[in-house]
């Protein structure tokens, strides 16, 4: 870990959401809001479809770097801004893609950014995990 | 939107007991195929006691005093004006199967946006000895009455 380069890519990987994976969130989170499995409170509401809840994009992205960390434990700090929705079709579904970025090497930590799209679409902003050295 | 929020603590929540069960369904629901999150001999082999929960878990614990939030009559706050724009977590330590947490609600900032605001709110979770795990902060944006 000490020969980390900015820059570098340490993980990346795709992950396909279907609306079964928003409904099994919905029950492993507690989270029940229907806009994130009903098409008719979706469209009531004015949203383009049903969406993925933020917090099940924002828990997989960060789980792209936990293989490479080895330890999930060295996750000092993560944070994130929900800036576009993930809309998953009823058939279709969406893709979500990760790539996890070294930005900044400290002494004893360093920041790796994730980059989250689905499509052209970039879905998280300011992405940023502090990870322990 | 209550300005006057500011400032206010709220009362410890009812201790939560992390299940083996429970993190194995979390890891399982964020695509968390490390086996730390559901094989005991591999979270212990790293040096924990249990299963480690995926580090948004937290949310789960943070999420019951969200609710405390939006139970309390002068908040102004209603769920279906809300948007979650922000998420953070400060850890001392990953939750692991077994622990007790309790987690306290206070609200660092109200700034207004037009006829609503973005609320910050900061839920410090510790375990049962008192010791600091996670701090969860969420900024929430929150629609003003139409």
């Amino acid at each position: 870990m000490s020969a980390l380069e900015v820059g570098e890519v340490v993980a990346e990987r795709s992950v396909s959401l279907t609306r079964e994976s928003l409904v099994r969130y919905a029950g492993a989170s507690g989270d029940f809001n229907p806009i994130h499995y009903r098409d008719d409170v979706a469209a009531r509401v004015g949203l383009p479809g049903v969406l993925a809840h933020g917090m099940l994009t924002m828990g997989l992205a960060v789980e792209t770097l936990v293989p490479w960390l080895g330890d999930s434990g060295r996750i000092l700090e993560y944070g994130v801004r929900f800036t576009r929705p993930v809309v998953v079709d009823a058939e279709e579904g969406a893709i979500v893609h990760v790539v996890a970025k070294v930005a900044v090497v400290q002494e004893d930590a360093a920041r790796i950014d994730l980059t989250v799209t689905s499509g052209e679409t970039t879905v998280l902003g300011k992405a940023q995990v502090r990870i322990r050295l | 939107m209550n300005p006057e929020l500011v400032g206010r603590v709220f009362p410890p929540t009812a201790p939560y007991l992390v299940g083996r069960e429970k993190v194995r369904e979390f890891a399982r629901a964020v695509f968390a195929d490390d086996p730390q999150h559901t094989d005991a001999a591999a979270a212990q082999a790293l040096g924990y006691p249990d299963v480690v929960a995926p580090p948004t878990f937290a949310m789960v614990i943070q999420d019951l005093t969200l609710q405390q939030l939006l139970a309390e009559p002068d908040s102004g706050i209603a769920l279906e004006r809300t948007i979650h724009a922000e998420q953070r977590f400060r850890y001392s330590r990953p939750i692991v199967a077994g622990d007790e947490l309790t987690a306290q609600l206070s609200i660092s900032g109200v700034r207004a946006m037009g006829k609503g605001a973005m609320v910050t709110s900061e839920a410090e979770i510790t375990d049962a000895a008192g010791a600091h795990v996670v701090t969860a902060t969420s900024v929430l944006l929150v629609g003003g009455d139409e």
